[in-house]
């Protein structure tokens, strides 16, 4: 039997759709606030300094962006895998990861030393910087997956939806490894140069990117009164476990590498043992709650049915996933460059061998949430005007072999 | 098509044509409005050829523990040191720096400059995405502070943490070293006076420590000084083939 699936655009008209574009649109005013301050200012007003010259911005920057490519791969499932169940979900799929995007990549720009260069990003390129591959990627993704949600929606153009959903696929796997390679490829620091960031990040954005989903998925059918039935949340939240297990398999050998090398043992004892907040970090937010609690909470016999602790686990996974870039970016920039080997550092006139700090200006924390803000505005109107929500994604709706009730 | 559907759909149209306009202008405006200016990397007097390589030697064993004559002669020849009034110790840039080390089994110690290593294989130019960063042919590693855009990408990709970024507005700069609020900035070998035939500010300041010199020629003086006795690349491990080469670590 096959099913026909209509999507309508939201009412977007009561008090709590309004109080929500208000909200979005205030934290965006005051991000934009917070960018003007820094950049009349100069940087010298965020937490950042010559020691650890990427903060804040650039955890909810990276988040954006590897969750984006991760809200893909619900579409994907349904088009490249073909599972029917997913096909519904293919839509939002696709605009959920063109806002994330472009939420993450204005946190991005923003905090550049120089934002009004943006034309000089985009017209000079170094063919040799996994950085200026990023910008094809990033924009190449967005320019994909418009196309591939156009064949989506468009009935005419529905025959070639397959080929579409295919090269974005394939594009987003090849923009996630470029987003670990910008940590993969520095030679120099002794938490990154690891070929394993690469792959590392790719399922990282499989579990960041279905964790938004999964939360973006319940709020709206949830906010619009339409039915949203077990087959969709329990296939998701399954796939959300598996996701996450392979996180934790991924940062299990990328530790386990570094001890086996002694010359890795100074970073792996800051990280894992006395590094005060990354080691806390890490441990408590990291892999305790952002890892196992929502591991055991979504396969629990009672909790995973249960639609607010399925909603924990997913906000615990994003949870975790602010904690794992924090560790990764902040941490990693924290330890010391191994600038002299076999010697230690007694004095320098510019901090060396000195763990860096770093604490987080509000200027860089309100520019990071405006960017998630940005990224759900951008889903709000578009479900607002455009056909991306189906009526009902009921069980009866999306599964052929629903057990009637 | 119904006709209330009909009006909905037009409002639409018109709502998203009005969007893709205004979207359209804020993401155009601020190009018009830029001048994108090219800046070459050879001094308009005097071509720079790769038949040279300009290079530093320092011989740590000259280097008294106390001592920071490169490091203040640094800062008078460029301007940096002391204009930064509200950027922290963290924060302020360096150009060179004195660092005092231990050998851990031995407790050997030595104090010596750091700075821009000018590198042959500069990772901050591999990574740098808009060229920015380069090197010029006679092997100084420059940052074009024209088409920077303050990324910090070099800064997280070198070895030796060279690089600084100004993290406030600049007043008062020396003609020839230009810096810039949002850009990144290193060692420049003092490319100024290299160009007019004199030797960087820290090698006048301190000549029985710095050999400054032209690698490839065999009689120089810094030629002569690496043939007679050992000196070593710091971080040789990475194979970068620095233009900086230090004896006595």
């Amino acid at each position: 039997m096959k099913l026909t699936m209509n999507y309508r655009e939201t009412e977007g008209s009561s008090t709590g759709f309004w109080v929500l574009v208000g909200g979005l649109a205030l934290l965006i005013a005051l991000a934009g606030g917070a960018t003007l301050f820094m950049e009349h200012e100069g940087h010298y007003v965020t937490g950042m300094n010559n020691q650890i010259v990427w903060g804040m911005p650039h955890v909810f920057a990276i988040f954006l962006i590897v969750a984006a490519s991760g809200a893909l791969n619900v579409a994907s499932i349904g088009t490249v895998f073909g599972k029917p169940l997913y096909k519904p979900l293919g839509r939002l799929s696709g605009l959920l990861a063109v806002a994330l995007l472009l939420g993450g990549l204005v946190v991005l720009v923003l905090d550049l030393g120089r934002p009004d260069r943006l034309i000089v990003a985009m017209t000079y390129y170094n063919f040799k910087s996994i950085f200026a591959w990023n910008i094809i990627l990033y924009n190449g993704f967005i320019a994909i997956t418009v196309v591939y949600l156009w064949m989506m929606m468009e009935r005419r153009m529905n025959k070639y939806y397959r080929p579409a959903g295919f090269v974005a696929f394939v594009w987003r796997l090849i923009l996630t490894t470029g987003t670990g390679s910008i940590f993969g490829f520095l030679v120099a620091r002794q938490a990154y140069d690891a070929a394993i960031l690469a792959p590392m990040f790719v399922i990282m954005s499989f579990a960041y990117g279905l964790a938004v989903f999964i939360l973006v998925l319940m709020a709206s059918y949830n906010w619009t009164q339409r039915p949203l039935g077990d087959a969709i949340v329990r296939r998701l939240k399954n796939l959300l476990g598996v996701f996450i297990a392979a996180v934790l398999y991924f940062v299990t050998v990328y530790h386990l590498t570094n001890l086996y090398a002694t010359e890795h043992h100074g970073v792996e004892r800051f990280i894992l043992l006395d590094g005060g907040i990354y080691t806390k970090l890490f441990w408590i937010v990291q892999i305790g709650l952002g890892s196992l609690l929502p591991l055991a909470m979504l396969y629990h016999p009672t909790l995973g049915k249960s639609r607010p602790a399925i909603a924990t686990a997913a906000a615990l996974v994003i949870v975790g996933a602010f904690a794992q870039l924090y560790v990764i970016l902040i941490g990693g920039q924290a330890y010391p460059l191994e600038i002299f080997p076999g010697y230690e550092v007694l004095s320098s006139g510019f901090f060396d061998g000195q763990i860096g700090t770093y604490s987080p200006s509000i200027w860089e924390i309100t520019l990071g949430v405006g960017g998630v803000a940005l990224a759900l505005m951008i889903v709000t109107i578009a479900v607002r005007v455009l056909r991306f929500l189906p009526e009902t994604l009921a069980d009866a709706a999306v599964d052929p072999h629903a057990p009637v009730s | 098509m119904s006709e209330p559907s009909t009006l909905a759909d037009a409002a639409r149209r018109n709502f998203l044509a009005k969007a893709g306009v205004a979207t359209g202008a804020a993401v155009m405006a601020p190009g018009l409005f830029l001048s994108v200016s090219t800046a070459s990397a050879r001094p308009a007097d005097q071509p720079v050829t790769s038949e040279k390589r300009w290079g530093i030697l320092v011989d740590t064993t000259k280097c008294a523990s106390d001592c920071n004559d490169c490091v203040t002669a640094c800062e008078n020849e460029n301007g940096w040191g002391s204009s930064e009034p509200n950027s922290s110790a963290e924060q302020k840039a360096h150009w060179i720096r004195s660092v005092k080390i231990r050998n851990k089994s031995t407790g050997f110690t030595k104090t010596l400059p750091m700075m821009c290593q000018h590198c042959e294989h500069p990772p901050c130019v591999d990574v740098c995405p808009t060229g920015a960063s380069f090197r010029r042919a006679d092997g100084i590693v420059l940052v074009d502070k024209h088409i920077c855009i303050g990324c910090r990408y070099c800064m997280m990709a070198c070895p030796y943490k060279a690089r600084s970024f100004v993290h406030e507005a600049l007043h008062d700069q020396k003609p020839w070293a230009p810096r810039g609020k949002g850009t990144v900035e290193s060692c420049t070998m003092c490319d100024h006076l290299v160009d007019k035939g004199e030797k960087p500010a820290c090698v006048q300041a301190c000549s029985s420590a710095l050999t400054f010199g032209d690698l490839y020629d065999e009689n120089s003086e810094i030629s002569q000084a690496m043939k007679a006795k050992d000196s070593v690349e710091i971080r040789a491990d990475l194979d970068l083939n620095t233009g900086v080469r230090y004896r006595g670590i």
